[in-house]
């Protein structure tokens, strides 16, 4: 997206709208216009902001300063007087600073536009991915050749300095796990790139792939020199047809360039890529299961320790790593790790990619520093929640996710500030629910695509995801009991603790969630036989 | 193509393309980009695609690149278009049918007038 000098919001909740927010917003489109400042100043309305008596409200961006209310007629003043000559009209700035809890992000975002700043999307949607010409014309392979003037030790500590987290959902520091590797006895040593993107709703490393396949095949490249490996394999979800067909071409032409196959840049350096085609289990995304699928066997998970930093791949030492975690290494060894640092928050370097999705405006894939909020991504990105509804919960990372409420919108998005709320930032995706959305429902769709895709090794997770749709089936229907909560509970926390692997682990804290943040909702469910969205069908039918 | 053996390599490969590709802006070349990632496709980005090739056939236009790239991001708007003629920043164009992509290429492409119904901004 375009970078603007200034962001203009509007807020459109229905009482804005009773008080002329369309007019007001058409007025200043047009203003903006006839001043030219079209291609700086970007508007956008953005649903409820809090406060009513000072409605509509007009919010400007970098300096933070909120108008209101704003009467169709004073639009020139406005657009004159701030955003053409940039001066702040004190009689217009709204009575009341602190507009509250609800928009104290604005106070706290003073001076800095949460724009976006594309790292591993750089490239995305600009360059040709079938034409490795195109990329090279980009920077690529430079940083390759870099680190084949460094020693393989100096490359991980850069990583290390560099501050980089995996991006595939847990967050683990990234050169620390290459270290591991790398320090790990036996050979050979393996890279792994795991693109089974299975979570519903992220599309991340998708994106990434079909557009700038070449960047994933440098920065495996540069992992493998780093940790002394010589075979790699990118492991893509089956359904992912057009990313394999461009990674596979994309690796032909890297083997006919040098970039890949022996001798690399002439130096002794050799590295070779296969691709294997996963065959749609959700399982699979877990690394033990894809290093099992990749040996042939069933997707089934291993049992940690050792974990794979040692005995991997054929039980020797693998790196496996995320696309979007790879696809930030070439930028890391051609700028530094100082400037890796100085983007998003000191604990979380760097970017991160979401996929938005569900009761927005606007669906699709932002790369924005981390430590963004909820609320602006909505605001911002999403352009405001659809048919100007509220918001009521958003699910971050896909089916094993966290169920965010509107209470916590306001959290900055890293993995420190996440995890203190006690939620996670999984996989990036942000699944965005207005308050048509039932909390029983989304629960009970959840822990359906948990029981399918369940491989069965374990009792907790078998048995576990099946029991916990049940009790959901039951509430859901209108015959759900008090005992059922608690029932939901204790599984929850079982499957959490007992389980072998990522899915079972985490099938439970959706649920987990949703019973802490809408228990009201539940207990109407079971105590009023009442769905409040109208969403449940309440037959009273039980299983 | 012959292997790159050093940085020098590298260097020479890209100055090269860079070269060609500061030739094709100065001569004004006219590029007409169509995202072709899985949301574009699903969206009908091939269809738009078979629209701008063949107008470019019938109508016998030269001097025009029709290249694809992936996503850009905006997946409400696909399919994308994106144009570039000579050094003028690029118009990017969103929800484009084919009969939109003829008109784009009719009023734009040819005609040098930016069809502002279809641009999308961020």
């Amino acid at each position: 997206m375009k970078a603007y000098r200034s962001m203009v919001l509007i807020s459109s909740d229905p009482i804005s709208m009773q008080q002329g927010a369309q007019q007001v917003f058409d007025l200043l489109q047009s203003k903006i216009r006839s001043f030219g400042l079209e291609e700086e100043v970007s508007l956008s309305m953005v649903g409820d902001v809090g406060r009513h008596d000072v409605a509509p409200i007009v919010i400007v961006y970098p300096e933070a300063v909120i108008y209101g209310p704003v009467k169709p007629d004073s639009v020139h003043q406005l657009v004159e007087e701030h955003l053409y000559k940039g001066r702040i009209i004190p009689e217009m700035v709204a009575s009341v600073r602190e507009l509250s809890g609800r928009i104290a992000w604005l106070q706290a975002r003073k001076g800095t536009l949460p724009a976006e700043k594309r790292i591993v999307l750089e490239r995305a949607g600009i360059i040709d991915p079938t034409s490795i010409e195109d990329y090279i014309l980009h920077d690529g392979y430079t940083a390759l050749a870099k680190t084949l003037e460094m020693k393989p030790a100096e490359v991980i500590e850069l990583i290390t300095k560099s501050g980089l987290r995996g991006r595939g959902g847990a967050g683990f520091p990234t050169g620390t796990k290459w270290g591991f590797v790398a320090r790990a006895p036996g050979t050979p040593k393996y890279v792994i790139c795991n693109a089974d993107e299975s979570e519903p709703g992220t599309f991340k490393d998708r994106v990434i792939i079909e557009g700038d396949p070449h960047s994933i095949i440098e920065a495996m490249a540069i992992a493998a020199y780093a940790i002394g490996a010589s075979e790699g394999y990118v492991y893509v979800r089956g359904e992912y047809a057009l990313a394999q067909e461009r990674l596979r071409l994309a690796i032909q032409q890297a083997e006919e360039m040098g970039f890949l196959g022996d001798r690399i840049f002439g130096t002794d350096f050799s590295f070779h890529i296969h691709i294997h085609s996963g065959a749609g289990a959700y399982i699979c995304g877990e690394e033990t299961a894809l290093i099992e699928s990749i040996e042939g066997k069933r997707g089934e998970p291993r049992s940690r320790p050792p974990y794979p930093t040692t005995h991997g791949l054929w039980g020797k030492p693998t790196l496996v790593n995320n696309v979007e975690t790879l696809a930030n290494i070439p930028a890391i060894m051609r700028h530094g790790a100082d400037w890796y640092r100085s983007i998003g928050t000191p604990s979380s370097p760097g970017t991160k990619c979401y996929t938005i999705l569900g009761n927005v405006n606007v669906t699709g894939i932002i790369e924005v520093p981390m430590g963004i909020t909820l609320r602006e991504v909505i605001a911002i990105y999403g352009k405001g929640m659809k048919n100007g509804s509220g918001f009521k919960m958003a699910q971050t990372g896909g089916s094993s996710g966290s169920v965010i409420p509107a209470s916590l919108q306001d959290t900055p998005m890293d993995f420190d500030s996440f995890s203190k709320a006690g939620v996670s930032l999984g996989s990036g995706a942000l699944l965005i629910c207005d308050e048509d959305t039932c909390s029983v429902d989304l629960a009970k769709v959840l822990l359906n695509f948990f029981r399918k895709e369940s491989c069965g090794k374990c009792n907790p997770c078998r048995i576990g995801t099946q029991r916990a749709y049940e009790i959901l089936t039951n509430i859901s229907e209108g015959t759900g009991t008090q005992q059922d909560i608690a029932d939901l509970m204790t599984l929850s926390e079982n499957m959490n603790l007992l389980s072998n692997c990522g899915l079972g682990q985490t099938a439970g804290t959706p649920l987990h969630d949703i019973l802490s943040h809408f228990r009201a909702e539940v207990d109407a469910h079971i105590n009023l036989k009442v769905c409040p969205s109208g969403i449940c069908p309440m037959s009273g039918r039980r299983i | 193509m012959n292997k790159v053996k050093s940085i020098e390599d590298l260097k020479r490969i890209r100055e090269e393309a860079l070269k060609k590709r500061d030739a094709k802006t100065l001569s004004g070349q006219k590029q007409i980009i169509v995202g072709m990632g899985t949301v574009g496709i699903a969206a009908g980005a091939r269809d738009t695609l078979k629209a701008i090739l063949n107008f470019i056939e019938n109508e016998k236009l030269s001097d025009i690149v029709v290249r694809q790239t992936g996503n850009i991001g905006w997946d409400s708007h696909e399919p994308i278009v994106q144009v570039i003629i000579g050094e003028v920043e690029k118009v990017t164009y969103g929800k484009v049918t084919p009969e939109i992509a003829v008109k784009i290429l009719k009023e734009h492409v040819v005609g040098g007038k930016i069809v502002k119904e279809y641009v999308i901004e961020a």
